[in-house]
């Protein structure tokens, strides 16, 4: 399960992020985030950027987008404390990453990586009219 | 039947709030938080593997959220930075099965 951490590009050290936020900031409202998460197909919810991601879980669910070619919405969360709070209240769900796919809940890391292993997330992909790039390989081969 | 790395209190609260609610035939707690950018001996991060009954005709989001649950009533509201969860059926589990470290963390342990 791990070959895809295992194959994925190390950055170099990041230090801790520095607290930019002091907490004050209330959390985005429902409202808000329900726009959010229904703004593209998929929507990941993470810490870093696609590009950098700043946590192990989050660079887990990059890598497996990047595998089945999947083009997402992202949302830092460690630059915006209040989209932080805002989405752990409305999906009731304790840590990041969180994604979304049409607007509905999927889950986090683990849930991602299983559904990677056993198919589903091709098969969710394809209820929302996205063809993963594993399939594409796939297809390939045979001919 | 259950193996539990570490006896800091956090690792404890989560072992016996899965043990009462699932009453897992297979229960792991791994104290993983030494891989992260925490003091030592922190209880920070973990990782479960529970393997219960209960989750027998159960969505993997439901599995999961009832963990969660478990774990936030008995450290009252209080999460852990990261629970990263497997939650299986007995039947699809084995005893020979391990459990793989999480992975590496990015450094991004922002508070």
């Amino acid at each position: 399960m791990n070959s895809i951490i295992r194959s994925s590009i190390k950055i170099g050290f990041v230090p801790a992020v520095t607290k930019r936020f002091c907490g004050t900031n209330p959390a985005v409202d429902k409202e808000r985030i329900a726009q959010l998460v229904k703004n593209n197909k998929v929507v990941v919810f993470m810490k870093g950027v696609p590009e950098a991601p700043r946590c192990g879980f989050s660079n887990a669910v990059v890598q497996i987008m990047r595998m089945h070619g999947v083009t997402y919405d992202s949302h830092n969360v460690l630059d915006n404390e209040a989209i932080r709070q805002g989405i752990k209240d409305y999906t009731n769900w304790p840590t990041i990453p969180q994604i979304f796919i049409n607007g509905e809940f999927v889950g986090g890391c683990d849930i991602m990586l299983q559904m990677h292993q056993n198919g589903e997330l091709v098969e969710e992909l394809k209820k929302v009219g996205i063809k993963s790039a594993l399939i594409d390989e796939s297809d390939e081969s045979k001919k | 039947m259950s193996t539990n790395t570490d006896s800091g209190p956090i690792s404890i609260a989560i072992t016996e709030s899965i043990k009462d609610g699932l009453q897992p035939i297979h229960l792991e707690v791994i104290n993983e938080s030494y891989m992260h950018n925490v003091p030592k001996g922190s209880e920070t991060h973990f990782k479960v593997l529970v393997v219960s009954d209960k989750f027998q005709d159960m969505a993997l989001l439901k599995r999961h959220r009832l963990i969660n649950d478990l774990v936030k009533n008995k450290l009252q509201g209080k999460f852990v930075h990261a629970l990263s969860i497997e939650a299986k059926t007995p039947s699809q589990w084995d005893s020979t099965y391990t459990v793989d470290p999480s992975p590496n963390c990015r450094g991004g342990f922002g508070k």
